[in-house]
């Protein structure tokens, strides 16, 4: 792998997100809110239907992030939840390395990532350190 | 009532657990083949699920009206590889930090910010989990 600061990744889309994802996603991480899954509840506190989790959405930035920098070289990935997410929606994934810093054991490189919907509106945003050899810079 | 900075919560035990980072996996709809096998290595959110192996109370409630608490932001650190499975977790929330700012429509909004810390069996840090809490601020701008 090689990297330099400007190196963007491949975008790449989620979805369309239904219902039977969040599920998936809340037996994954124990998050039962039931906003996420039961549909008459969601409705009766407002909501037009349910929507994601804020972490199924980061989830799904993390696995397009660790096929980009490496799974095992991720020392820090930090998640701002901009949007909510709805059943249908298409997330597209996409990343840019910001900083390369020289660190004791390799290279560390930050990237900005950001899932966005079909609307254009960042759903959450990342910023994210993999350390990489030292080799890997072009 | 607010819980205040420094408050822990008690520690706890967590293994990560083969087919639970294979779940995981599924869930972030990820192939990638270092989820997979005997030597799989933890997602980058993976430790979300740390919830489910916390004894009740062990958690720590920075009192917020659950009608009002957003997820701001959410961290992960890690201080070395991610871990990964068979590898048993000493696990410890703690409140790092609190404070307000005024709402966009009056009143205050309240902000706590809780770290999660893992460590391997012989103390050593491993990983943190940094999450920011938010209470929105009371309707009709009242604080």
């Amino acid at each position: 792998m090689q990297v330099q600061v400007g190196e963007k990744a491949a975008a790449r889309e989620y979805g369309p997100l239904t219902t039977r994802m969040f599920v998936r996603y809340a037996g994954a991480s124990g998050d039962f809110n039931p906003m996420h899954y039961d549909d008459a509840l969601a409705r009766a506190a407002g909501y037009p239907s349910v929507f994601s989790q804020g972490m199924h959405s980061a989830a799904l930035l993390a696995s397009f992030a660790v096929d980009w920098l490496g799974a095992e070289n991720v020392r820090r990935f930090a998640v701002r939840f901009r949007e909510q997410v709805w059943p249908g929606d298409v997330l597209t994934c996409s990343g840019e390395i910001t900083a390369i810093s020289q660190h004791e054991s390799g290279l560390l490189a930050t990237a900005e990532l950001t899932a966005t919907r079909q609307t254009g509106g960042i759903a959450v945003s990342a910023s994210a350190d993999f350390l990489l050899p030292s080799s890997a810079l072009i | 009532m607010s819980t205040p900075v420094g408050t822990r919560g008690a520690e706890y035990e967590m293994v990560v657990e083969r087919g639970k980072i294979a779940e995981f996996a599924a869930a972030m709809q990820s192939q990638n083949p270092a989820y997979a096998g005997p030597g799989a290595i933890i997602p980058p959110t993976f430790l979300m699920s740390s919830a489910l192996w916390a004894p009740e109370g062990a958690a720590v409630d920075v009192g917020f009206d659950r009608r009002r608490l957003l997820h701001g932001e959410q961290e992960f650190i890690f201080h070395g590889p991610p871990p990964r499975a068979g590898q048993v977790l000493k696990v410890s929330d703690q409140i790092v930090d609190r404070y307000e700012k005024p709402g966009k429509r009056g009143g205050m909004m309240r902000f706590a910010v809780v770290v999660t810390e893992y460590r391997s069996e012989d103390g050593t840090l491993v990983a943190e989990a940094r999450k920011t809490l938010i209470e929105t601020a009371p309707r009709g701008g009242a604080s």
